[in-house]
């Protein structure tokens, strides 16, 4: 933990509360009508934020359909291909307690950007059995991917540089809905 | 907060904070136990050796069990039918294992810093699986674990640690990462058995099994170390069950009723504990050894999966 992290300020506010709620209830919609229904249908949201864009989702799914679905929640540290490149591997936990044998797993996430996250998560879920498909929503896609790897559900496609940085802030961990591109600080 | 050491020697090194993240980091690790499939890829590539110069079945099984659910490769090294038998020292065996380059070597020995001498010798992480009558890190890290499941907290609780203290590494790790924690221990014992001072480590000391249990949250009865005892401590095998062996009616006469009893293992029935306290509804002695296997991945995990760098 010895170099300093760079410090970000914000640059431009890419969803509001109103846009980020809507961009959610369309990815549930699209997921009913891609799937048919929500039939076999289970949400595993990747820590912390996805996580809570997964109850979200369920929410939305409750409202249009009906159907509650379960939300799992999956950490995906363990799988890395950068562990022990990171300083120390901070664990926190799995928790699926339903069977994804035979279901169709939703993954969520709140940014997608390499794709390695996504590789580690489709690892750690196929390892807990062999759901019937995994299909990937994500809030802000915001390009420079580094394997094959694309999402089923976006909510915003977010052209962005590398040395941007995209700060997806919800409610129940920040007080505030919003979603905005940050910047280094200049030194 | 991170991890940075290089080996996990001692309770009595480690501050607060660290032993809460090996407890926390065990506690997440736990639920890798109840899957179909029990591996993570996490230590791929990594290679563990155990190099056990002292007899056990608990802690060197579940560092192996450890390890390979983390996905490393383990070898056992066990004293009897090795080149210990031709002579060779501790420090020669454990340098020529060093050079095949394992990741971390978990040693236990019955010689007190055993571990410490290898790592100022070794280059790679070394455990301490219990170094003589010294430490054991990974079981009172693994107490503590079971503890604040069935408590839900470490702050304020008071422990009874009572038998053969003198000869008890267990009993000095637990001890040091308690009170570090912020509980009480109080220490019981034949006078033969306590250390002199022991005093100065923060703890209580109390010469009657009844005054030792009265209204504390755990027991934890330590085994009577019989091959560590070179005669004339204790008058009789039968006279320590009779004054320190905890039964039911001790227990009912004196216990609160939502006491724990804990043990390390193994447990010579009928002396330090009866049968029916052993497998009856207050003993956890067999969570303990379910939480050792989640405790050793933690610090596998720590040792072999963090990096000092940057954090980034």
């Amino acid at each position: 933990m010895s170099s300093r992290p760079p410090r970000f300020r914000e640059k431009a506010q890419v969803l509001d509360e109103a846009a980020l709620d809507r961009a959610l209830t369309r990815i549930a919609h699209e997921i009913l009508e891609k799937n048919g229904g929500a039939a076999d249908l289970a949400f595993v949201g990747l820590r912390t934020r996805g996580v809570t864009l997964a109850q979200r989702l369920r929410a939305k799914i409750a409202q249009i359909d009906g159907a509650t679905l379960p939300v799992g929640t999956l950490d995906i540290t363990l799988y890395r291909d950068d562990l022990g490149m990171r300083g120390t591997p901070v664990i926190r936990g799995t928790d699926i307690p339903f069977s994804i044998k035979g279901t169709t797993v939703v993954l969520v996430d709140d940014v997608l950007f390499t794709g390695r996250t996504i590789r580690a998560a489709l690892d750690a879920i196929i390892d807990l059995g062999r759901p019937r498909a995994i299909q990937l929503a994500i809030l802000i896609d915001r390009g420079h991917r580094e394997l094959p790897i694309r999402p089923d559900y976006v909510g915003k496609n977010l052209p962005t540089s590398r040395r941007e940085s995209v700060a997806v802030r919800l409610r129940e961990h920040d007080g505030e809905d919003r979603v905005v591109i940050e910047e280094p600080e200049e030194a | 907060m991170g991890w940075t050491r290089k080996d996990l020697l001692t309770m009595r090194e480690l501050d607060a904070g660290e032993i809460t993240l090996l407890v926390d980091t065990a506690a997440s690790l736990q639920e890798i136990a109840t899957r179909e499939i029990k591996k993570v890829p996490a230590l791929r590539g990594k290679t563990i050796v155990n190099l056990f110069y002292e007899a056990s079945t608990r802690t060197r099984t579940s560092f192996e069990i450890a390890g390979k659910w983390l996905s490393a490769d383990v070898v056992n090294f066990s004293a009897s039918g090795s080149s210990v038998g031709k002579g060779e020292s501790f420090v020669d065996t454990a340098k020529n294992i060093a050079a095949m380059s394992p990741d971390v070597v978990v040693v236990r020995h019955s010689s007190s810093g055993a571990a410490e001498l290898l790592a100022r010798e070794l280059s790679c992480s070394i455990v301490n699986a219990g170094d003589g009558a010294h430490e054991h890190p990974t079981q009172a890290l693994l107490d503590l674990l079971t503890i604040r499941e069935k408590k839900g907290h470490f702050e304020g609780l008071h422990v009874a640690i009572v038998g053969d203290i003198a000869h008890s590494r267990v009993a000095r790790s637990n001890i040091h990462g308690m009170r570090k924690l912020g509980m009480t221990v109080t220490v019981a014992g034949p006078p033969t058995l306590i250390p002199p001072f022991v005093q100065e480590l923060g703890v209580k000391v109390a010469y009657r099994l009844e005054d030792a249990i009265r209204d504390v949250d755990v027991i934890m009865m330590l085994r009577l170390q019989q091959e560590r005892m070179t005669g004339g401590l204790i008058p009789s095998l039968r006279e320590y069950a009779r004054y320190w062996g905890l039964s039911l009616d001790k227990l009912a006469a004196h216990a609160r009723p939502d006491v724990l009893i804990m043990h390390p293992g193994p447990v010579n029935r009928g002396i330090e504990l009866s049968p029916e306290v052993a497998d009856g509804p207050y003993s956890v002695i067999l969570d303990q050894v379910t939480k050792g296997v989640a405790v050793r991945m933690g610090v596998l995990l720590l040792l072999a999966g963090s990096k000092g760098g940057d954090g980034a």
